[in-house]
Protein backbone atom coordinates (compact mmCIF):
# COMPACT_ATOMS: atom_id res chain seq x y z
CA UNK A 1 0.00 0.00 0.00
CA UNK A 2 1.09 3.34 -0.70
CA UNK A 3 1.43 6.62 1.60
CA UNK A 4 -0.53 8.80 0.31
CA UNK A 5 -0.82 11.42 3.10
CA UNK A 6 1.48 12.07 6.06
CA UNK A 7 0.68 14.73 8.85
CA UNK A 8 3.69 14.75 11.28
CA UNK A 9 2.79 17.19 14.45
CA UNK A 10 0.45 18.79 12.39
CA UNK A 11 -0.61 22.78 13.44
CA UNK A 12 -2.83 25.09 11.42
CA UNK A 13 -3.52 28.71 12.72
CA UNK A 14 -6.47 30.70 10.97
CA UNK A 15 -6.70 34.18 11.90
CA UNK A 16 -4.37 33.88 14.95
CA UNK A 17 -6.33 30.98 16.65
CA UNK A 18 -5.36 28.02 16.61
CA UNK A 19 -7.37 25.60 15.13
CA UNK A 20 -5.43 22.11 14.52
CA UNK A 21 -2.35 21.56 16.72
CA UNK A 22 0.04 18.62 16.88
CA UNK A 23 -1.99 16.07 14.59
CA UNK A 24 -0.12 12.99 13.67
CA UNK A 25 -1.19 10.67 11.11
CA UNK A 26 -0.47 8.68 7.81
CA UNK A 27 -3.37 7.26 5.09
CA UNK A 28 -2.92 4.67 2.54
CA UNK A 29 -3.80 3.75 -0.82
CA UNK A 30 -7.26 1.59 -0.44
CA UNK A 31 -7.89 2.78 2.70
CA UNK A 32 -10.92 4.72 4.29
CA UNK A 33 -10.35 7.17 7.51
CA UNK A 34 -13.06 8.46 9.36
CA UNK A 35 -11.91 11.81 10.81
CA UNK A 36 -14.55 12.18 13.82
CA UNK A 37 -15.09 15.36 16.08
CA UNK A 38 -17.40 17.66 17.62
CA UNK A 39 -18.56 20.55 15.97
CA UNK A 40 -15.99 23.20 15.40
CA UNK A 41 -12.91 20.53 16.18
CA UNK A 42 -10.79 21.96 13.01
CA UNK A 43 -12.29 18.31 10.84
CA UNK A 44 -13.08 20.69 7.83
CA UNK A 45 -9.59 23.15 8.44
CA UNK A 46 -7.68 19.33 8.33
CA UNK A 47 -9.10 18.58 5.02
CA UNK A 48 -8.53 22.11 3.62
CA UNK A 49 -4.91 21.89 4.74
CA UNK A 50 -4.49 18.33 2.91
CA UNK A 51 -5.62 20.55 -0.26
CA UNK A 52 -3.32 23.25 0.24
CA UNK A 53 -6.56 25.66 0.74
CA UNK A 54 -4.76 26.84 4.27
CA UNK A 55 -1.26 27.10 5.06
CA UNK A 56 0.66 24.82 7.59
CA UNK A 57 2.29 26.70 10.76
CA UNK A 58 4.26 24.24 12.46
CA UNK A 59 4.76 20.67 11.27
CA UNK A 60 5.13 18.93 8.50
CA UNK A 61 1.60 17.84 5.78
CA UNK A 62 3.05 15.72 2.36
CA UNK A 63 0.44 14.80 0.44
CA UNK A 64 1.27 12.72 -2.66
CA UNK A 65 5.60 13.39 -0.89
CA UNK A 66 4.49 16.77 -1.79
CA UNK A 67 4.67 19.61 0.71
CA UNK A 68 3.82 22.92 1.25
CA UNK A 69 2.61 24.91 -1.75
CA UNK A 70 3.57 22.40 -4.16
CA UNK A 71 0.73 20.12 -2.84
CA UNK A 72 -1.31 22.48 -5.31
CA UNK A 73 -0.02 20.42 -7.63
CA UNK A 74 -1.54 17.02 -6.68
CA UNK A 75 -5.09 18.98 -7.00
CA UNK A 76 -5.60 16.67 -10.13
CA UNK A 77 -5.11 13.75 -8.02
CA UNK A 78 -7.62 14.70 -5.16
CA UNK A 79 -11.38 14.81 -5.11
CA UNK A 80 -13.40 16.78 -3.23
CA UNK A 81 -16.78 16.71 -1.95
CA UNK A 82 -17.57 20.22 0.47
CA UNK A 83 -20.56 20.40 2.73
CA UNK A 84 -23.94 20.70 1.51
CA UNK A 85 -24.46 24.43 2.79
CA UNK A 86 -21.98 25.53 0.30
CA UNK A 87 -24.25 25.24 -2.81
CA UNK A 88 -27.83 26.10 -3.96
CA UNK A 89 -29.90 22.76 -3.96
CA UNK A 90 -32.18 24.15 -6.46
CA UNK A 91 -29.47 25.27 -8.97
CA UNK A 92 -30.64 25.02 -12.26
CA UNK A 93 -28.08 22.19 -13.32
CA UNK A 94 -28.49 18.68 -14.59
CA UNK A 95 -26.72 15.72 -12.98
CA UNK A 96 -23.99 16.07 -16.16
CA UNK A 97 -23.53 19.64 -15.72
CA UNK A 98 -22.54 19.10 -11.91
CA UNK A 99 -20.08 16.79 -12.62
CA UNK A 100 -18.86 18.41 -15.49
CA UNK A 101 -17.69 21.26 -12.88
CA UNK A 102 -15.77 18.66 -11.24
CA UNK A 103 -13.32 18.87 -14.42
CA UNK A 104 -12.78 22.65 -14.32
CA UNK A 105 -9.03 23.73 -13.29
CA UNK A 106 -7.14 26.17 -14.25
CA UNK A 107 -5.56 23.74 -17.11
CA UNK A 108 -9.64 23.82 -18.58
CA UNK A 109 -9.76 27.88 -18.93
CA UNK A 110 -9.86 28.96 -22.37
CA UNK A 111 -11.01 25.49 -23.05
CA UNK A 112 -14.46 23.82 -24.09
CA UNK A 113 -15.68 20.81 -21.85
CA UNK A 114 -17.83 18.27 -24.34
CA UNK A 115 -21.51 18.06 -22.90
CA UNK A 116 -21.08 14.43 -23.41
CA UNK A 117 -17.73 13.95 -21.98
CA UNK A 118 -16.26 10.64 -21.46
CA UNK A 119 -14.81 11.13 -17.96
CA UNK A 120 -18.71 12.56 -16.44
CA UNK A 121 -20.10 9.47 -18.21
CA UNK A 122 -17.47 7.23 -16.30
CA UNK A 123 -17.70 9.44 -12.84
CA UNK A 124 -21.54 9.25 -13.26
CA UNK A 125 -21.27 5.58 -13.69
CA UNK A 126 -18.72 4.85 -10.81
CA UNK A 127 -21.67 6.70 -8.22
CA UNK A 128 -23.89 4.15 -9.58
CA UNK A 129 -26.06 7.28 -11.19
CA UNK A 130 -25.60 6.81 -15.29
CA UNK A 131 -29.17 6.60 -15.57
CA UNK A 132 -29.78 10.18 -14.42
CA UNK A 133 -27.53 12.39 -17.03
CA UNK A 134 -29.97 14.50 -17.84
CA UNK A 135 -32.00 15.22 -14.76
CA UNK A 136 -32.52 18.05 -13.36
CA UNK A 137 -30.21 18.25 -10.14
CA UNK A 138 -32.91 19.98 -7.94
CA UNK A 139 -35.25 17.33 -8.64
CA UNK A 140 -32.81 14.43 -6.98
CA UNK A 141 -33.41 13.43 -3.65
CA UNK A 142 -31.30 13.83 -0.61
CA UNK A 143 -29.00 10.74 -1.39
CA UNK A 144 -28.99 10.96 -5.23
CA UNK A 145 -27.83 14.56 -4.85
CA UNK A 146 -24.92 13.04 -2.50
CA UNK A 147 -24.05 10.89 -5.10
CA UNK A 148 -24.06 13.48 -8.17
CA UNK A 149 -21.55 15.17 -6.16
CA UNK A 150 -19.55 12.42 -4.92
CA UNK A 151 -19.30 11.99 -8.95
CA UNK A 152 -18.21 15.28 -9.46
CA UNK A 153 -15.58 14.79 -6.86
CA UNK A 154 -14.59 11.11 -9.20
CA UNK A 155 -14.51 13.23 -12.11
CA UNK A 156 -10.89 13.39 -12.18
CA UNK A 157 -10.40 9.79 -11.81
CA UNK A 158 -8.24 10.78 -8.40
CA UNK A 159 -6.33 8.62 -6.00
CA UNK A 160 -7.40 10.33 -2.95
CA UNK A 161 -11.07 11.71 -2.30
CA UNK A 162 -11.98 13.96 0.56
CA UNK A 163 -15.46 13.86 2.09
CA UNK A 164 -16.76 16.52 4.33
CA UNK A 165 -19.50 15.45 6.25
CA UNK A 166 -21.32 13.77 3.16
CA UNK A 167 -24.00 12.26 5.56
CA UNK A 168 -25.31 15.26 6.14
CA UNK A 169 -29.13 15.77 6.23
CA UNK A 170 -29.24 12.27 4.93
CA UNK A 171 -31.93 9.68 6.17
CA UNK A 172 -30.75 6.07 8.07
CA UNK A 173 -31.09 4.02 4.75
CA UNK A 174 -29.83 6.69 2.67
CA UNK A 175 -26.04 7.14 5.37
CA UNK A 176 -26.18 3.46 4.83
CA UNK A 177 -26.10 3.04 0.91
CA UNK A 178 -23.76 5.59 0.58
CA UNK A 179 -20.92 3.93 2.63
CA UNK A 180 -21.80 0.83 0.84
CA UNK A 181 -21.03 2.72 -2.06
CA UNK A 182 -17.92 4.20 -0.94
CA UNK A 183 -16.43 0.92 0.62
CA UNK A 184 -16.98 -0.46 -3.09
CA UNK A 185 -15.20 2.06 -5.07
CA UNK A 186 -12.26 2.00 -2.26
CA UNK A 187 -11.60 -1.41 -2.50
CA UNK A 188 -12.22 -1.38 -6.76
CA UNK A 189 -10.66 1.92 -7.02
CA UNK A 190 -8.05 1.56 -4.68
CA UNK A 191 -8.83 4.95 -3.80
CA UNK A 192 -7.73 6.78 -0.39
CA UNK A 193 -10.50 8.20 1.30
CA UNK A 194 -10.69 10.90 3.93
CA UNK A 195 -14.15 11.45 5.38
CA UNK A 196 -14.60 13.44 7.65
CA UNK A 197 -18.13 13.55 10.06
CA UNK A 198 -19.53 14.89 13.67
CA UNK A 199 -21.55 11.78 13.53
CA UNK A 200 -19.20 8.93 14.32
CA UNK A 201 -22.13 6.37 14.84
CA UNK A 202 -22.58 6.81 11.18
CA UNK A 203 -19.34 6.11 9.70
CA UNK A 204 -17.85 4.15 12.64
CA UNK A 205 -18.81 0.69 11.30
CA UNK A 206 -17.85 1.94 7.26
CA UNK A 207 -14.00 2.80 8.01
CA UNK A 208 -11.09 1.42 8.32
CA UNK A 209 -9.14 3.95 10.29
CA UNK A 210 -10.71 6.64 12.96
CA UNK A 211 -9.20 9.94 13.74
CA UNK A 212 -10.81 11.41 16.65
CA UNK A 213 -9.89 15.23 16.63
CA UNK A 214 -10.89 18.42 18.84
CA UNK A 215 -7.92 20.97 17.94
CA UNK A 216 -5.38 18.25 19.23
CA UNK A 217 -5.63 15.02 18.28
CA UNK A 218 -7.51 12.53 20.75
CA UNK A 219 -6.96 9.71 19.24
CA UNK A 220 -6.03 7.33 16.08
CA UNK A 221 -6.35 4.04 15.20
CA UNK A 222 -8.60 0.81 14.49
CA UNK A 223 -12.30 1.96 14.68
CA UNK A 224 -13.21 -0.65 17.39
CA UNK A 225 -10.23 0.31 19.48
CA UNK A 226 -11.06 4.02 19.17
CA UNK A 227 -14.82 3.47 20.14
CA UNK A 228 -13.47 1.87 23.30
CA UNK A 229 -11.10 5.31 24.22
CA UNK A 230 -11.47 7.19 27.05
CA UNK A 231 -9.97 9.83 24.48
CA UNK A 232 -12.72 10.03 23.18
CA UNK A 233 -14.87 11.25 25.76
CA UNK A 234 -12.00 13.79 26.28
CA UNK A 235 -12.59 15.09 22.68
CA UNK A 236 -16.33 15.35 22.68
CA UNK A 237 -16.42 16.46 25.96
CA UNK A 238 -19.59 14.25 27.43
CA UNK A 239 -19.83 10.31 28.33
CA UNK A 240 -20.12 7.50 26.29
CA UNK A 241 -21.79 4.14 27.89
CA UNK A 242 -21.24 0.89 25.98
CA UNK A 243 -24.07 -0.68 24.68
CA UNK A 244 -22.77 -4.87 23.68
CA UNK A 245 -24.57 -7.18 22.09
CA UNK A 246 -23.95 -10.42 20.16
CA UNK A 247 -20.09 -9.98 20.88
CA UNK A 248 -20.30 -6.53 19.11
CA UNK A 249 -19.85 -3.37 20.69
CA UNK A 250 -22.01 -0.15 20.37
CA UNK A 251 -21.54 3.04 22.32
CA UNK A 252 -24.25 5.63 22.81
CA UNK A 253 -23.73 9.32 24.18
CA UNK A 254 -25.65 11.18 26.93
CA UNK B 1 -44.42 51.51 -36.25
CA UNK B 2 -42.98 53.25 -39.20
CA UNK B 3 -43.74 56.45 -37.61
CA UNK B 4 -41.78 55.42 -34.67
CA UNK B 5 -38.61 54.94 -36.67
CA UNK B 6 -39.30 58.00 -38.62
CA UNK B 7 -37.93 59.72 -35.46
CA UNK B 8 -34.03 59.53 -34.95
CA UNK B 9 -34.12 59.88 -31.27
CA UNK B 10 -36.49 56.99 -31.31
CA UNK B 11 -33.78 55.11 -33.48
CA UNK B 12 -31.32 55.54 -30.87
CA UNK B 13 -33.27 54.76 -27.86
CA UNK B 14 -34.84 51.41 -29.58
CA UNK B 15 -31.14 50.57 -30.21
CA UNK B 16 -30.23 51.61 -26.71
CA UNK B 17 -33.26 49.64 -25.87
CA UNK B 18 -32.04 46.42 -27.22
CA UNK B 19 -28.26 46.95 -26.13
CA UNK B 20 -29.39 47.59 -22.68
CA UNK B 21 -31.94 44.80 -22.46
CA UNK B 22 -29.61 42.15 -23.63
CA UNK B 23 -26.73 43.57 -21.20
CA UNK B 24 -29.07 43.90 -17.97
CA UNK B 25 -30.44 39.92 -19.01
CA UNK B 26 -26.89 38.39 -19.48
CA UNK B 27 -25.86 40.14 -16.21
CA UNK B 28 -29.28 39.05 -14.29
CA UNK B 29 -28.86 35.79 -15.26
CA UNK B 30 -25.21 35.73 -12.95
CA UNK B 31 -27.14 37.93 -10.41
CA UNK B 32 -29.77 35.86 -9.46
CA UNK B 33 -27.86 32.67 -9.67
CA UNK B 34 -24.98 34.50 -7.27
CA UNK B 35 -27.52 35.92 -5.05
CA UNK B 36 -26.56 39.60 -5.76
CA UNK B 37 -29.79 40.92 -5.89
CA UNK B 38 -29.09 43.31 -2.89
CA UNK B 39 -25.59 44.38 -4.37
CA UNK B 40 -27.11 45.64 -7.46
CA UNK B 41 -29.45 47.72 -5.99
CA UNK B 42 -26.80 49.31 -3.46
CA UNK B 43 -24.19 49.96 -6.47
CA UNK B 44 -27.04 51.69 -8.30
CA UNK B 45 -27.99 53.69 -5.34
CA UNK B 46 -24.31 54.48 -4.29
CA UNK B 47 -24.05 56.31 -7.68
CA UNK B 48 -25.84 58.56 -6.50
CA UNK B 49 -22.65 60.25 -4.74
CA UNK B 50 -21.09 60.35 -8.04
CA UNK B 51 -23.35 61.73 -9.67
CA UNK B 52 -23.40 64.49 -7.49
CA UNK B 53 -19.80 64.85 -7.50
CA UNK B 54 -20.60 65.45 -11.11
CA UNK B 55 -23.60 67.77 -11.07
CA UNK B 56 -21.53 70.18 -8.34
CA UNK B 57 -18.06 70.29 -9.89
CA UNK B 58 -19.25 70.24 -13.70
CA UNK B 59 -17.86 67.26 -14.55
CA UNK B 60 -19.88 64.71 -16.47
CA UNK B 61 -22.05 63.22 -14.16
CA UNK B 62 -22.41 59.61 -16.09
CA UNK B 63 -18.82 59.29 -15.86
CA UNK B 64 -18.51 60.24 -11.92
CA UNK B 65 -21.82 57.90 -11.36
CA UNK B 66 -20.11 55.08 -13.28
CA UNK B 67 -16.66 55.70 -10.91
CA UNK B 68 -18.56 55.58 -8.21
CA UNK B 69 -20.51 52.09 -9.25
CA UNK B 70 -17.45 50.54 -10.24
CA UNK B 71 -15.54 51.32 -6.70
CA UNK B 72 -18.13 50.31 -5.03
CA UNK B 73 -18.75 47.13 -7.02
CA UNK B 74 -14.52 46.10 -6.48
CA UNK B 75 -14.35 47.45 -3.20
CA UNK B 76 -17.27 45.47 -1.78
CA UNK B 77 -15.95 42.36 -3.15
CA UNK B 78 -12.35 43.31 -1.84
CA UNK B 79 -14.06 44.20 1.82
CA UNK B 80 -16.35 41.00 1.95
CA UNK B 81 -13.46 39.02 0.40
CA UNK B 82 -11.27 39.50 3.87
CA UNK B 83 -13.71 37.89 5.62
CA UNK B 84 -14.49 39.94 8.04
CA UNK B 85 -17.92 41.30 7.04
CA UNK B 86 -19.86 40.06 5.31
CA UNK B 87 -20.94 41.26 1.80
CA UNK B 88 -24.57 42.37 2.65
CA UNK B 89 -23.11 44.68 5.63
CA UNK B 90 -20.61 46.54 3.29
CA UNK B 91 -23.18 47.00 0.57
CA UNK B 92 -25.66 48.62 3.19
CA UNK B 93 -23.42 50.54 4.59
CA UNK B 94 -22.40 52.24 0.73
CA UNK B 95 -26.02 52.21 -0.40
CA UNK B 96 -26.99 54.96 2.79
CA UNK B 97 -23.92 56.35 2.89
CA UNK B 98 -23.82 57.07 -1.44
CA UNK B 99 -27.15 58.23 -1.17
CA UNK B 100 -26.47 60.55 2.01
CA UNK B 101 -23.45 61.67 0.03
CA UNK B 102 -25.70 63.16 -2.97
CA UNK B 103 -28.62 64.15 -1.02
CA UNK B 104 -25.59 66.42 0.76
CA UNK B 105 -23.98 68.05 -2.29
CA UNK B 106 -27.03 68.55 -3.71
CA UNK B 107 -28.39 70.40 -0.63
CA UNK B 108 -25.48 72.34 0.01
CA UNK B 109 -24.46 73.65 -3.35
CA UNK B 110 -27.50 74.98 -4.22
CA UNK B 111 -28.23 75.51 -7.49
CA UNK B 112 -30.44 74.55 -10.85
CA UNK B 113 -29.61 70.77 -12.18
CA UNK B 114 -32.17 70.02 -15.12
CA UNK B 115 -30.10 66.92 -15.26
CA UNK B 116 -31.07 65.50 -12.55
CA UNK B 117 -34.43 63.98 -12.46
CA UNK B 118 -33.34 61.97 -15.92
CA UNK B 119 -30.21 61.21 -14.43
CA UNK B 120 -32.75 59.56 -11.11
CA UNK B 121 -34.75 57.96 -13.55
CA UNK B 122 -33.64 57.84 -16.92
CA UNK B 123 -34.29 59.35 -20.33
CA UNK B 124 -33.50 56.69 -22.71
CA UNK B 125 -35.02 59.31 -25.27
CA UNK B 126 -32.22 61.36 -24.72
CA UNK B 127 -29.81 58.91 -25.47
CA UNK B 128 -26.94 60.34 -28.44
CA UNK B 129 -25.15 58.71 -30.55
CA UNK B 130 -21.83 58.67 -28.48
CA UNK B 131 -23.98 57.42 -25.92
CA UNK B 132 -24.39 54.21 -27.79
CA UNK B 133 -20.86 54.26 -28.89
CA UNK B 134 -20.56 53.94 -25.01
CA UNK B 135 -22.82 51.27 -24.73
CA UNK B 136 -21.99 49.34 -27.35
CA UNK B 137 -18.37 49.04 -25.95
CA UNK B 138 -19.46 47.89 -22.64
CA UNK B 139 -22.18 45.21 -24.17
CA UNK B 140 -18.50 43.84 -26.07
CA UNK B 141 -16.48 44.18 -22.87
CA UNK B 142 -18.56 42.34 -20.81
CA UNK B 143 -19.65 39.27 -23.42
CA UNK B 144 -16.21 38.85 -24.17
CA UNK B 145 -15.92 38.54 -20.62
CA UNK B 146 -18.73 36.28 -19.75
CA UNK B 147 -18.47 34.43 -22.85
CA UNK B 148 -14.95 33.27 -22.39
CA UNK B 149 -15.34 32.25 -18.77
CA UNK B 150 -18.97 31.25 -18.91
CA UNK B 151 -18.42 28.07 -17.86
CA UNK B 152 -16.24 29.06 -14.72
CA UNK B 153 -18.45 31.66 -13.32
CA UNK B 154 -21.22 28.89 -13.18
CA UNK B 155 -19.08 26.64 -10.89
CA UNK B 156 -18.44 29.57 -9.04
CA UNK B 157 -22.11 30.65 -8.66
CA UNK B 158 -23.01 27.23 -7.71
CA UNK B 159 -20.24 26.45 -5.24
CA UNK B 160 -17.52 28.91 -4.47
CA UNK B 161 -15.73 26.32 -1.97
CA UNK B 162 -15.17 23.32 -4.68
CA UNK B 163 -14.65 26.16 -7.38
CA UNK B 164 -11.36 27.37 -5.27
CA UNK B 165 -10.29 23.45 -4.29
CA UNK B 166 -10.25 22.57 -7.93
CA UNK B 167 -7.47 26.01 -8.59
CA UNK B 168 -9.70 28.36 -10.31
CA UNK B 169 -8.96 32.29 -10.01
CA UNK B 170 -11.73 32.41 -7.99
CA UNK B 171 -11.21 35.95 -6.55
CA UNK B 172 -10.15 37.46 -9.77
CA UNK B 173 -13.22 36.19 -11.80
CA UNK B 174 -15.67 37.55 -8.87
CA UNK B 175 -14.10 40.87 -8.83
CA UNK B 176 -14.21 40.26 -12.82
CA UNK B 177 -18.11 39.84 -12.88
CA UNK B 178 -18.74 42.75 -9.86
CA UNK B 179 -16.98 44.92 -12.53
CA UNK B 180 -19.24 44.12 -15.09
CA UNK B 181 -21.95 44.42 -12.78
CA UNK B 182 -20.70 47.98 -12.25
CA UNK B 183 -20.45 48.66 -16.05
CA UNK B 184 -23.89 47.20 -16.56
CA UNK B 185 -25.39 49.58 -14.05
CA UNK B 186 -23.33 52.94 -15.63
CA UNK B 187 -24.96 52.40 -18.82
CA UNK B 188 -28.37 51.25 -17.70
CA UNK B 189 -28.95 54.70 -15.57
CA UNK B 190 -29.21 56.67 -18.97
CA UNK B 191 -31.96 54.21 -19.80
CA UNK B 192 -33.86 53.77 -16.50
CA UNK B 193 -32.15 55.89 -14.10
CA UNK B 194 -30.21 55.31 -10.68
CA UNK B 195 -33.37 54.45 -8.70
CA UNK B 196 -35.03 52.17 -11.34
CA UNK B 197 -31.74 49.99 -12.72
CA UNK B 198 -31.99 47.59 -10.04
CA UNK B 199 -35.04 46.28 -11.28
CA UNK B 200 -33.59 45.34 -14.90
CA UNK B 201 -30.69 43.51 -12.97
CA UNK B 202 -32.86 41.55 -10.92
CA UNK B 203 -35.98 40.89 -12.55
CA UNK B 204 -35.23 39.19 -15.82
CA UNK B 205 -33.06 36.31 -14.15
CA UNK B 206 -35.72 36.29 -11.21
CA UNK B 207 -38.26 35.59 -13.56
CA UNK B 208 -36.55 33.34 -15.70
CA UNK B 209 -35.53 31.20 -12.98
CA UNK B 210 -39.06 30.64 -12.02
CA UNK B 211 -39.55 29.34 -15.60
CA UNK B 212 -36.67 27.16 -16.06
CA UNK B 213 -34.89 23.48 -15.58
CA UNK B 214 -31.82 24.55 -16.31
CA UNK B 215 -29.32 27.25 -16.83
CA UNK B 216 -29.44 27.20 -20.58
CA UNK B 217 -33.37 27.81 -20.36
CA UNK B 218 -32.95 30.75 -17.37
CA UNK B 219 -30.38 32.36 -19.87
CA UNK B 220 -32.80 32.42 -23.16
CA UNK B 221 -35.62 33.43 -20.88
CA UNK B 222 -33.79 35.98 -19.63
CA UNK B 223 -32.86 37.75 -22.68
CA UNK B 224 -36.58 37.71 -23.79
CA UNK B 225 -37.76 38.88 -21.10
CA UNK B 226 -35.29 41.93 -20.74
CA UNK B 227 -35.88 42.65 -24.30
CA UNK B 228 -39.33 42.64 -23.94
CA UNK B 229 -39.33 44.54 -21.13
CA UNK B 230 -37.33 47.36 -22.92
CA UNK B 231 -38.76 47.41 -26.14
CA UNK B 232 -42.13 47.21 -24.53
CA UNK B 233 -41.82 49.97 -21.84
CA UNK B 234 -39.96 52.17 -25.24
CA UNK B 235 -43.81 51.77 -26.77
CA UNK B 236 -46.09 52.01 -23.87
CA UNK B 237 -44.45 55.28 -23.54
CA UNK B 238 -44.53 56.54 -26.61
CA UNK B 239 -48.06 56.22 -26.75
CA UNK B 240 -48.91 57.26 -23.16
CA UNK B 241 -47.78 59.69 -20.93
CA UNK B 242 -45.32 57.66 -19.12
CA UNK B 243 -41.68 58.00 -18.35
CA UNK B 244 -40.11 55.22 -20.16
CA UNK B 245 -37.92 53.90 -17.73
CA UNK B 246 -40.99 53.69 -15.26
CA UNK B 247 -42.83 52.36 -17.95
CA UNK B 248 -39.82 49.25 -18.64
CA UNK B 249 -39.62 48.40 -15.07
CA UNK B 250 -43.78 47.89 -15.31
CA UNK B 251 -43.48 45.66 -17.60
CA UNK B 252 -40.97 43.84 -16.42
CA UNK B 253 -42.46 43.49 -12.89
CA UNK B 254 -45.89 42.62 -15.04
CA UNK B 255 -44.05 39.84 -16.48
CA UNK B 256 -42.58 38.60 -13.54
CA UNK B 257 -45.72 38.69 -11.30
CA UNK B 258 -47.37 36.90 -14.23
CA UNK B 259 -44.62 34.48 -14.18
CA UNK B 260 -44.65 34.04 -10.58
CA UNK B 261 -48.79 33.60 -11.00
CA UNK B 262 -48.44 30.90 -13.41
CA UNK B 263 -46.11 28.69 -11.71
CA UNK B 264 -48.08 28.63 -8.63
CA UNK B 265 -51.47 27.18 -10.22
CA UNK B 266 -49.48 25.12 -12.47
CA UNK B 267 -47.66 23.56 -9.76
CA UNK B 268 -50.46 23.40 -7.45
Amino acid sequence: MQEIVRAKNLTVSLGGKTVLEDITFSIFSGEMTGVIGPNGAGKTTLLRAVLGLVSVQQGSLAVFGKRGIRIKEIRPRTGYMPQRHYFDRRFLLSAADVVSTGLLSPRTLFKKIPRKNEQVKDALRLAGMENFFHQPFQNLSGGEQQRVLLARALARRPDLLLLDEPNNGLDFPAQQSFVALLRKLKDKENIAIIMVSHDLVSIAPAVDKLLCINRTMHVHGDPAEVLRSPHLDEAYRCQFDFLTTGGSTERWWH
Amino acid sequence: MSEILAYGFMQRALLAALLVGTLCSVISFFVILKRLSFLGAGISHTALGGIAIGLVTGLDQVLTGSIFALGTAMSTGHISRLGKISEDTVIGIFYASGMALGIALISSFKGYYPELFSLLFGNILAVSARDLQVLALVLVVVMVFVIVFFKELLAICFDEEMAIAGGLPVGPLYMGLLATIGLTIMVSIQLVGVVLVAALLVIPGAAAYRLSNNYRSMLLYALIIGLSGSFGGLFVSYYYPVPPGAAIVLIMAAIFALVVFIKYYLEK
